[in-house]
């Protein structure tokens, strides 16, 4: 088990590794470098002058050992664009980007392991075929555009949802106001991640009830219902563990999309912001956080995974 | 002697990649959705590629009619707010997100193929380097790469291809890689190895052929996955600029006119999740058609 463990942060640590290696190559290569970007009013010698102060007249890879024994210290350096410590913006903005996926991942798999399994029961019938082709909807409306309908209907025609921001918190804050700003965010990023979900569980279901075991229990005797909840879905919920992982960068990504319809002043509206004003050392960070959160999810799947199911810990 | 068996094995393979086609299309014909789709799929093309020589309104021009205008014969869905023709964009900008999404599939297409081909093929350090890499690239947000590789490398069309090409390849290279591992061991491959083939060779003329069907299937789901990265790039404005004219880039300034002119927002929208439902109906009809596990009774 701790060799497991072991074995899995090491990988992380190479991931890491890896992303913030390309992130830096392709930041600090762009025609130009960055100096060329910041501030376009800025005269020669002022730009001199940043180049110097920020060591960007270095070679890039001496840079970049630089950058990342700053960062192993937990220094991301400072946002080119308000001066402040990157790691404190980003800080600020993470919690909103968690509180949305989190209400979104206890949605989605509540649902998505519910539709799974009616889809699996009524296999064949008209029930499975409505799930299957909303699905397939969901897989396929562009998030962005499903977001500009859904305000359309909900904020301007009916007025019953704000359409942006993150409603009202700390000393204002008021449950309504919370819960009616998240409603629509929530909902966009599901449809993201939901289809995804019924579909793997539905075909996981239908994996495990083709088992001897499952024949077993019918010839037993056992009723259908206590087959379905009790013998078959409980070990066709070991692979759904899997999937909420390799689920987490999909939802990462929508996030991006859903924060910029709704306004959500998440990590996703910050690297927009970060990468439309070529902030590198934010656009850095923010690589690099959300690598971590991923990394730390991921950890958290596999020893999930291996307390469910002990056979993985051979591997 | 050795180029005759070689031929032989060469022209059973043939027959066997036909028989799988021609059976794939009569399996796929069982599937309404998907062959519908794929009718759909043909007819958009065909509307979309041909159509701008028939309507030959200047999609870039700034019309007579004035911005907003309703519909009327000169414009069928009216003028956007700059008063130019909305027919006219919604066929040069079908072309264009059409082809991106194509473009970019082809382009993953090569990379995840060579990848999957090569780690399967070659085994040892090749694989464990090739296929941790696609792990990786599967383990992270793309999208935020996406984002900032634009911003760093402009948003040309071939660069918006080549940037959703590779975000997109890793699922490609999985499925290649596991068939190839499959298809090594059989006979027909140790006997052209035996009959010294080159290693290149025997990837290229007899494992590859056998894959085609899994990479059809694994394409056609990619274009859908391409068209929707690139009009939310788009919405962004990180994507191809205008004036040319993309599905995705015309609901940029939508919003603000979504009620004087909600033509303007809702219909490339629809021709957006259309042509991608179609793309995914197409894709998953081909996969049960090609899984026997799948077939239905």
């Amino acid at each position: 088990m701790l060799r497991f463990m072991i074995n899995r942060a090491g990988q992380s640590a190479i991931l890491l590794l890896i992303v913030t290696l390309i992130t830096f190559f392709l930041v600090n290569l762009a025609p130009g470098g960055p100096a060329s970007t910041m501030r376009m009013e800025a005269t020669e010698e002022e730009r001199q002058a940043i180049v110097e102060k920020l060591g960007l007249d270095q070679p890039v890879h001496i840079r970049y050992v630089e950058w990342l024994k700053n960062a192993l210290q937990g220094d991301l350096g400072t946002s080119f664009t308000s001066s402040e410590p990157v790691i404190q913006r980003i800080m600020e903005r993470l919690p909103y980007t968690i509180e949305l996926t989190i209400f979104t991942i206890v949605i989605s798999v509540i649902l998505g392991i519910f539709f799974g399994v009616i889809s699996t029961v009524k296999r064949g019938k008209a029930g499975d075929h409505v799930i299957n082709f909303v699905s397939v909807i969901g897989l396929s409306v562009p998030a962005f555009w499903l977001g500009l309908m859904l305000i359309l209907l909900f904020s301007i025609t009916f007025k019953w949802l704000p359409s942006s921001g993150v409603g009202p918190r700390g000393a204002e804050f008021e449950l309504w106001g919370w819960i009616s700003h998240l409603i629509m965010p929530v909902l966009i990023l599901t449809t993201t991640v939901l289809p995804h979900i019924v579909r793997f569980t539905r075909s996981s279901m239908l994996e495990v009830t083709s088992q001897n075991y499952i024949r077993t229990a019918r010839a037993k005797g056992a009723k259908e219902s206590v087959v379905l909840y009790v013998h078959a879905l409980r070990n066709a919920l070991i692979p759904i563990i899997t999937i909420i992982g390799m689920l987490i960068p999909r939802l990462l990504s929508g996030a991006v999309i859903t924060e910029a319809i709704f306004g959500w002043t998440g990590i996703g509206t910050l690297i927009i912001d970060a990468a439309r004003g070529r902030d590198y050392p934010l656009v850095m960070g923010i690589t690099v956080m959300i690598t971590i959160v991923v990394v730390f999810c991921n950890l958290i799947v596999d020893f999930l995974y291996s307390r469910v199911d002990p056979r993985v810990k051979n591997v | 002697m050795e180029v005759s068996t070689q031929s032989t094995i060469q022209a059973d393979v043939k027959t066997q990649v036909k028989n799988k086609k021609s059976t794939l299309l009569s399996r796929l014909r069982e599937n309404r959705f998907a062959y519908f789709s794929l009718w759909f799929l043909v007819l958009i093309h065909i509307v979309v590629f041909l159509g701008p020589f028939l309507w030959t309104v200047n999609p870039e021009d700034l019309q007579q009619a004035g911005a907003l205008a309703g519909w009327s014969l000169q414009h069928p869905f009216g003028t956007d707010d700059l008063g130019r023709d909305v027919f006219a964009r919604m066929l040069t900008g079908g072309r264009v997100t059409l082809v991106v999404g194509l473009g970019a599939m082809l382009c993953s297409l090569l990379i995840g193929t060579v990848i999957g081909a090569c780690a399967g093929f070659m085994g040892k350090v090749v694989e464990a380097v090739l296929m941790r890499l696609t792990e990786a690239m599967m383990a992270i947000p793309t999208f935020f790469f996406v984002l900032v590789a634009l911003t760093v490398l402009g948003t040309s069309p071939l660069m918006v291809v080549l940037v959703i090409a590779f975000s997109s390849w890793m699922e490609i290279a999985r499925v290649v890689y596991g068939e190839t591992l499959k298809w090594k061991q059989y006979e027909f491959v140790e006997a052209a190895n035996a009959s010294g083939a080159t290693p290149f060779r025997i990837l290229t003329r007899y494992i590859i052929p056998q894959i085609i069907p899994s990479i059809i299937v694994a394409g056609t789901l990619t274009i859908a996955g391409a068209i929707l990265t690139e009009s939310a790039i788009s919405y962004l404005g990180l994507g191809i600029q205008p004036p040319t004219a993309t599905w995705g880039n015309m609901l940029q300034n939508s919003q603000q006119y979504i009620w004087t002119a909600p033509v303007l927002g809702v219909l490339p929208g629809i021709a957006i999740t259309v042509v991608v439902l179609a793309y995914n109906f197409l894709g998953d009809g081909l996969r049960d058609a090609l899984d026997p596990k799948f077939v239905k009774k």
